[in-house]
C-alpha cells in the first residue's frame, strides 16, 4: 500500500491551498479581550476541496462494514440498515429541524417520538419509554439511576447490590458501579444459563435487583428468568434486564411479560439503525408503570390534540441535552411500521434460524462449550485447532479477512476460552452462510504457517495490538515545534 | 506450564506465597496463558485492606480485562509500582518480577481455603477440557 494513502489530512496539507475563498469584505474584525486572544494561528490543515474527498472516500474504502460484506460480530450485532429507512431520516423534515425550535413548529417531530415510544413499549411489554439514552451503555446507567431514584423515594436505603451474571457484557457491571451500586456475581450454571437456586443463594436485604440479559451472550434463553424475577422481587429489588439481544425475541415473548422492570433496547441491534463508529446510537429504557414518575428529562404527551412536554415528579433529570437522536428514531419508527408486528416477528425468527443454520455447519468441526440450544448468536471455541495445530480464533478471525469475510467476536466471552462468536443476523441468504461456513472450516484446515501470515488482502496486515494499548498515539504531532 | 511449589493457589488463578505473616500475591503462568500480552495493570494503594477473594485490582490484556482476587484477607503493605512501566513483566515472569502486591495478613488461618501446587493442576487440566 501506499504511503499517501494512510496519510493523515495534516500531513497532504499545503499551505498554499485552500478549500474555500471566503469573501471578507464588509465583515467587520471582532476583537477579543487580549489575555484570551491566542498568540498564533490555528495549524488547520489546508487542503483543497477535491483533495479532501478523496482523502475521506480513501479512507473509507479501506473500511470493512456490513454494506461491503457478512459481518457475523456476535453481540455486537451487526445489523444492514435499509435503506427506505435511511431515506426517511435524510428528509428535510428530519434533518432541517432544532430541539429549541417553538413547540408548534416540531409537532411532527414530537409525534415520530411519541409513537415510537409507544410501539417500544408495546414490544417489550411495559408502559413508558424514553429515548434519550444516546446508545446502549447510556441505556443501562439511565435505567440503574432510576432504579436507585426507586429505592432512594421508598426508603432502601440498604439496598446496594446488583447482582450480575459472569457472562454480562462488561458494560453491565460498569453502568451498575456508575450508578453507585456494587456489582455481585452469579456464575452461570453447567448448560449456559444462569439457574435460579444459584440465584436464591446470593439475595439478602442488600439486593437492590438483578441485571440479567436474555438471551444470554451465548445466545441461549434464560430460561429461569420468570422464577429468578419472582425471587427478586419477594426481596424487594426490581429486575432489568439488557435488552440487547432482543432482536432474539421480537413478537415472541416480551420482557415486561417475563417479570422485567426495565429493559433497555439498542436500536441499533434490533431495529436497524446505525452501529459502530459513528453511530449514532440510541438505547432507550423502558419501565413498569410505577417507574414512570422517575423517567429523565420532559416526557412527550398528547394535551388537546397537541404535544407538550411535561417534567416528571421525581424525575432523574436529564442524561443528555435533548430527546435523543432524531434522526434514528425516525429509522426505527420506519422499520417498525415497514415490518408490522408480523414483520416483526419474522425477523427474530429468520435471526434465530440462520444461526442455527450455520451452527448446525459448524459444530461438528469445532468444539462447542455448550449443547443447549440457541437462539439469534452461538459460541465455538478453537480448542481443536489450538490443541492439534496451534490455530488460533485470532488466526482464524485474520484468515477469514483476506477470505472477504468480516471475522466474528473473539475471545469473548471471557469464561470461555478461544471463544469465537457468531451472530448472522436475519438478512444474510442461505448462499451467505455456507460460503462463511466453507471458508471457516477451510481456514481451520489449513497449515498454520499460511494462516498464521494472514491477513495479506488488507490495507495493512496484523497490527500491533500490544504496542497500540501499551504506548497509544492519539493525537497528531507537527513535524516542527 | 510451571506452577512452582510452596506456592499456594486460587481458583481465580491467583498465586500466593506465605512468609512470616505476609504474603506475596500475582496471577500464574496459566492466567497469563489465558490473557495473553498483559497492557495494564490496576494496583491498589498501599493502607487498601481486602476481605478473602475481595476484588484488589485489574488486569487488562489485548484480549480481555480480569479482575483480581485477594486470596487472604489483609493490609496491603507494598504494590510492585514497576507494573505501572513494564505490565509485560507480568508475562515474562509471573512468579518473580510480575508479583503484585505484598500484603499483611488478617487471619493466616485462611490458606485452608487456597490450592496446593499440585491441586491448582489438577483444577487447571479440568478447567483445560472443559
Amino acid at each position: 500500500m501506499k504511503k499517501e494513502e494512510y496519510q493523515v489530512v495534516f500531513e497532504i496539507s499545503d499551505q498554499e491551498q485552500t478549500g474555500r475563498i471566503v469573501n471578507s469584505e464588509g465583515i467587520k474584525p471582532y476583537f477579543f479581550a487580549p489575555e484570551v486572544e491566542r498568540k498564533d494561528a490555528p495549524r488547520l490543515p489546508r487542503v483543497a476541496e477535491v483533495e479532501v474527498t478523496r482523502h475521506y472516500t480513501r479512507l473509507a474504502e479501506m473500511n470493512l462494514g456490513v454494506d461491503h460484506t457478512f459481518y457475523p460480530l456476535g453481540s455486537c450485532t451487526m445489523k444492514y440498515n435499509p435503506r427506505f429507512s435511511l431515506r426517511l431520516a435524510s428528509h428535510a423534515g428530519a434533518t432541517d429541524i432544532h430541539p429549541l425550535q417553538p413547540l408548534d413548529d416540531l409537532q411532527g417531530a414530537l409525534e415520530v417520538l411519541f409513537h415510537l415510544e409507544q410501539m417500544l413499549a408495546e414490544t417489550v411489554g411495559l408502559h413508558a419509554v424514553t429515548l434519550m439514552p444516546a446508545a446502549g451503555a447510556h441505556g443501562e446507567l439511565t435505567g440503574l439511576l432510576i432504579l436507585a431514584a426507586y429505592l432512594r423515594e421508598n426508603g432502601f436505603t440498604k439496598k446496594k447490590k446488583i447482582i450480575v451474571p459472569d457472562t454480562a457484557h462488561g458494560t453491565n457491571p460498569a453502568s451498575c458501579t456508575m450508578a453507585g451500586f456494587e456489582a455481585v456475581e452469579v456464575k452461570s450454571g453447567p448448560e449456559g444459563f444462569v439457574r435460579a437456586k444459584d440465584v436464591e443463594s446470593m439475595i439478602d436485604d442488600e439486593t437492590a435487583g438483578i441485571m440479567l440479559t436474555n438471551p444470554n451472550t451465548f445466545g441461549i434463553f434464560e430460561r429461569d428468568f420468570k422464577k429468578i424475577a419472582h425471587m427478586v422481587h419477594e426481596a424487594g429489588g426490581l429486575v432489568y434486564m439488557d435488552g440487547a439481544n432482543m432482536n432474539a425475541l421480537l413478537g415472541i415473548v416480551r420482557p415486561g411479560d417475563m417479570g422485567a422492570d426495565i429493559v433497555q433496547l439498542n436500536l441499533h441491534k434490533t431495529f436497524g439503525t446505525p452501529h459502530g463508529g459513528g453511530g449514532p446510537g440510541s438505547g432507550p429504557v423502558a419501565v413498569r408503570d410505577f417507574l414512570e414518575p422517575f423517567l429523565p428529562g420532559e416526557r412527550i404527551v398528547k394535551k388537546d390534540g397537541k404535544f407538550v412536554l411535561e417534567k416528571r415528579a421525581h424525575t432523574i433529570g436529564r442524561v443528555r441535552a435533548f430527546p435523543g437522536h432524531f434522526a434514528v428514531a425516525v429509522q426505527a419508527l420506519a422499520y417498525m411500521i415497514r415490518l408490522g408486528s408480523d414483520g416483526l416477528k419474522r425477523v427474530a425468527e429468520i435471526a434465530v434460524l440462520n444461526a442455527r443454520y450455520l451452527r448446525a455447519l459448524l459444530e461438528k468441526h469445532f468444539y462447542m462449550p455448550y449443547a443447549t440450544e440457541t437462539l439469534h448468536e452461538f459460541v465455538i471455541t478453537d480448542k481443536y485447532q489450538k490443541e492439534k495445530k496451534g490455530i488460533t480464533a485470532l488466526d482464524m478471525a485474520k484468515a477469514l479477512l483476506d477470505r472477504g469475510f468480516h471475522p466474528p467476536t473473539v475471545y469473548f466471552p471471557i469464561t470461555v476460552q478461544g471463544a469465537i462468536m457468531i451472530e448472522p443476523t436475519e438478512t444474510e441468504s442461505k448462499e451467505t452462510l455456507e460460503a462463511f461456513a466453507r471458508a471457516l472450516l477451510e481456514i481451520a484446515a489449513s497449515e498454520p504457517e499460511e494462516v498464521k501470515k494472514s491477513p495479506q488482502n488488507t490495507p495493512v496486515g496484523r497490527l500491533d495490538e500490544v504496542g497500540a494499548a501499551r504506548n497509544p498515539r492519539l493525537r497528531y504531532t507537527f513535524p516542527e515545534g | 506450564m510451571e506452577f512452582p511449589e510452596g506456592l499456594l493457589y486460587t481458583k481465580e488463578h491467583e498465586w500466593v506465597l506465605v512468609e512470616n505473616g505476609e504474603a506475596t500475591v500475582g496471577i500464574t503462568a496459566y492466567a497469563v496463558d489465558q490473557l495473553g500480552d498483559i497492557v495494564y495493570v490496576e494496583l491498589p494503594a498501599v493502607g487498601a485492606s481486602f476481605k478473602q477473594m475481595e476484588t484488589f485490582g485489574v488486569v487488562e490484556s489485548v484480549k480481555a480485562v480480569a479482575d483480581l482476587y485477594c486470596p487472604l484477607s489483609g493490609e496491603v503493605v507494598e504494590v510492585n509500582e514497576a507494573l505501572e512501566e513494564h505490565p509485560e513483566w507480568v508475562n515474562q515472569d509471573p512468579y518473580d518480577k510480575g508479583w503484585m502486591i505484598r500484603i499483611k495478613l488478617h487471619n493466616p488461618d485462611e490458606t485452608g481455603a487456597l490450592l496446593s501446587a499440585q491441586d491448582y493442576r489438577r483444577y487447571v487440566e479440568e478447567e483445560k477440557s472443559g
